[in-house]
């Protein structure tokens, strides 16, 4: 390969930057999430998560303290004070007393409101607002101003999510679901495939094809006839329909043609010798399978296993249809779309979730990306 | 929580143990009626033959009666409810299919389908391309190959959410916190609610897909790019052929098999694309799609099964093609094996 590339300084040091340009479209989507997700909720709306290392700038509101805070002093009357309260933990650059002119002044100036009244906001939020008459009323003046804080970063996101908006519940929820719908059609797949393999039997040409054909069907054909199935056999035992037994076996029905292909691609390629030099001493097929075909097979169960978890855990529209869009037992992704709707600016709260969805799959694929490069070449290459 | 933890621990361990039980048992309860040891030669060879009969469906049984319950039958039976009322009782004919091509909405989805078929699988098949070949010349390529690969992991609504915080607007006067206003406002233009802007919001959501699966293609075109014999490469550049000819003449026709391969894949995953569209616009904005309107007729008004079904056909019959030429392949590579 290395032959094909250009040897000039220039060519070599293009690809560089090419391949660095498309790794940086790739990741920084996710980078973002991930980062706000750990920003504090009134940062992530005031500056870009690309910002959230600077200090933020916001224009807030606030108000001056009423009338009965008056001092009288040289013949004026003052009202002193910090705007922040107790907790001058920003800096005040600009302020204004007017919504349309919010940062008039620089922090630190004395405005002259007229109607002999003078405002002074300082950096620190201290003020000090003067007025040849005595100041009136219940409600003390209106100031806007631009302050920044310093970056935050917390871990309250995670706790709010987790335990309070329900998504600690659906992350269990999703694991009670994944597991067994991942485990099940191995089993069932693992002697379907070495029947179809090793063993002679009538029919077994078509029903090869059948499955082959079977891979490329969309599930959007069984949705229908599969929700009326659950819901007649729910009512005629009454029982809910809605169940985990009915999402495990929807998974395995739905996984069971790509395992199937997969694994009998791989038992039918085991040397002969050692079946037939089992066969010799005895073995039956079972016992073949078992302590043969299943040990010598574990590169492509894993690869199936890794493919089918990551295939159940994302899985939205099978879990939609058959475990419903609300109540108790409703998966990560689930949760997530039904949090996008009623959840829709509170980005605090989406990146946070979106980011407890991703984690598992991206740990399951980082650990085992070899078994699943594998199982990607080899469901897709061989066969066709 | 730690009473689901048990319960569902318990369930797999029945799940589980219930299947290894089936195929245990079975299989001995095979060797026991028809014992094949102890018992006079020919009996013993008549029982062997009558095992061999059996065994096999033990084998193929449980999956096949999961695969018929769960896509054969379902096939016949979505065909079946196309052509009857929306609460499957009534024979209408080809009534759903006329309404179908007479609705807007339909007609719609049928349009963004295509434009969605016509741009992810080449964008993904290019982009994947380009990326094999660019990486195979770095140091770093694995990192870089991990890192674009990484999508293929993320849920479909996980990948909307991503993108959904890069297309956010915010009204005039606000902080632009999505990436791609503020890059727009940055270089001075003016901040657009991206995914409401129809037509175009069709190639923001496909943006999504194509980030998701450019990773696969590359996986699956680097590998065959590595199976390029080096001696056609090195004459190549022996008779004095430059980069992209070597590209376009040398290497893209030796994997034309995997490109063809690649693309089929991508073009059946778009044609099942759901997530993406419901989770960012729900087909508002003249986004439709064919699987996500599909959805959406289940479930409308208490679900219109007709209409549903109907839609459903329509997406399998631009899936036949594929299957035809995919169990081709696989007759004319076993060779009946």
């Amino acid at each position: 390969m290395a032959v094909a590339t250009g040897k000039s300084f220039a060519s070599r040091f293009g690809v560089h930057i090419a391949v660095f340009i498309f790794v940086a479209i790739w990741t920084i989507p996710t980078l973002g999430i991930l980062v706000s997700s750990l920003r504090d909720k009134d940062q992530i709306i005031a500056s870009g998560w690309w910002n959230s290392f600077a200090s933020s700038t916001q224009t807030e509101a606030g108000r001056l303290p009423p009338a009965s805070a008056q001092v009288e002093k040289d013949g004026k009357f003052v009202l002193e004070g910090n705007i922040f309260g107790d907790d001058p933990a920003r800096d005040i650059s600009a302020f204004g007393v007017k919504s349309s002119a919010p940062t008039q002044y620089p922090a630190g100036t004395t405005a002259d409101l007229g109607d002999g009244e003078t405002l002074q906001l300082n950096a620190d939020g201290s003020f000090v607002m003067t007025s040849t008459k005595p100041f009136e009323g219940e409600r003390g003046q209106r100031v806007y101003y631009a302050s920044s804080a310093p970056p935050k970063f917390t871990t309250d996101n995670y706790n709010t999510v987790l335990f309070s908006e329900g998504i600690g519940r659906s992350f269990m929820n999703s694991l009670t679901v994944t597991i067994p719908a991942t485990v099940i059609p191995i089993l069932i797949a693992a002697f379907a495939a070495y029947a179809l393999a090793w063993m002679r039997f009538p029919g077994r040409a078509l029903l090869i094809a059948v499955i082959i054909g079977l891979l490329v069907v969309p599930l959007q054909m069984s949705l229908i006839p599969l929700l009326k199935l659950y819901n007649g056999v729910g009512s005629f035992f009454g029982v809910p329909s809605k169940t985990y037994l009915g999402i495990w076996l929807a998974h395995t029905g739905f996984g069971l043609p790509f395992a199937i292909y997969l694994l009998r691609s791989y038992i039918a390629g085991l040397p002969r010798e050692i079946m037939e030099s089992a066969r010799i001493d005895g073995a039956s097929d079972f016992e073949i399978f078992v302590k043969i075909v299943l040990p010598l097979s574990f590169p492509v169960l894993a690869s199936f296993a890794i493919f089918q978890f990551l295939w159940v855990w994302n899985d939205l529209l099978v879990a939609m249809v058959f475990l419903g869009t609300e109540g108790d037992q409703i998966v990560l992704t689930a949760k997530l779309n039904a949090l996008l709707g009623s959840r829709g600016g509170d980005w605090e709260i989406l990146t946070t979730s979106a980011f407890i969805t991703i984690v598992v799959p991206l740990v399951v694929f980082f650990s085992l990306q070899r078994y699943f490069v594998r199982g990607l070449l080899a469901g897709s290459v061989k066969g066709g | 929580m730690a009473a689901q933890i048990f319960s569902a621990i318990f369930v797999i361990v029945v799940g589980v143990g219930g299947c290894v039980a089936y195929f245990w048992g079975a299989n001995k309860l095979v060797d026991v009626i028809f014992p094949s040891r102890g018992v006079a030669g020919a009996a013993a060879i008549d029982n062997l033959r009558r095992q061999g009969m059996i065994r096999p469906w033990l084998f193929v049984g449980p999956a096949m009666i999961i695969l018929t319950i769960y896509l054969i039958y379902p096939v016949v039976e979505t065909l079946r409810l196309s052509f009857l009322d929306r609460g499957g009782n009534n024979f209408v004919g080809f009534a759903n299919y006329e309404w179908a091509f007479g609705d807007r909405e339909f007609r719609n989805a049928i349009f963004n389908n295509i434009i969605w078929l016509a741009v992810v699988p080449a964008a993904c098949t290019f982009l994947g391309l380009i990326i094999a070949v660019l990486t195979d010349k770095i140091w770093w390529g694995t990192i870089a190959k991990s890192l674009i690969f990484l999508p293929l992991a993320i849920s479909f609504v996980g990948a909307s959410v991503i993108w959904k915080f890069i297309y956010e607007y915010r009204g005039e006067g606000q902080t632009q916190i999505g990436l791609l206003n503020a890059i727009i406002q940055y270089f001075g233009g003016q901040p657009q609610v991206w995914i409401s802007l129809p037509f175009w919001n069709n190639f923001f959501l496909m943006i999504i897909l194509i980030w998701i699966q450019t990773g696969f293609a590359m996986v699956i075109l680097s590998s065959a790019l590595r199976g390029i014999p080096e001696e056609t490469l090195e004459a190549a550049v022996i008779d004095g052929a430059n980069p992209f000819q070597i590209f376009w003449k040398i290497m893209v026709p030796q994997i034309w098999g995997t490109i063809a391969v690649v693309w089929t894949t991508i073009t059946i995953l778009v044609l099942k694309v759901f997530d993406i569209v419901l989770t960012m616009t729900n087909g508002q904005w003249n986004s439709q799609v064919l699987a996500n309107l599909m959805f959406d007729w289940m479930f409308r008004g208490g679900g219109d099964f007709g209409r549903g079904a109907t839609i459903a056909i329509i997406i399998m019959i631009a899936v036949i093609p594929i299957m035809i030429w995919n169990i081709r392949q696989a007759n004319k590579e076993t060779g009946g094996h």
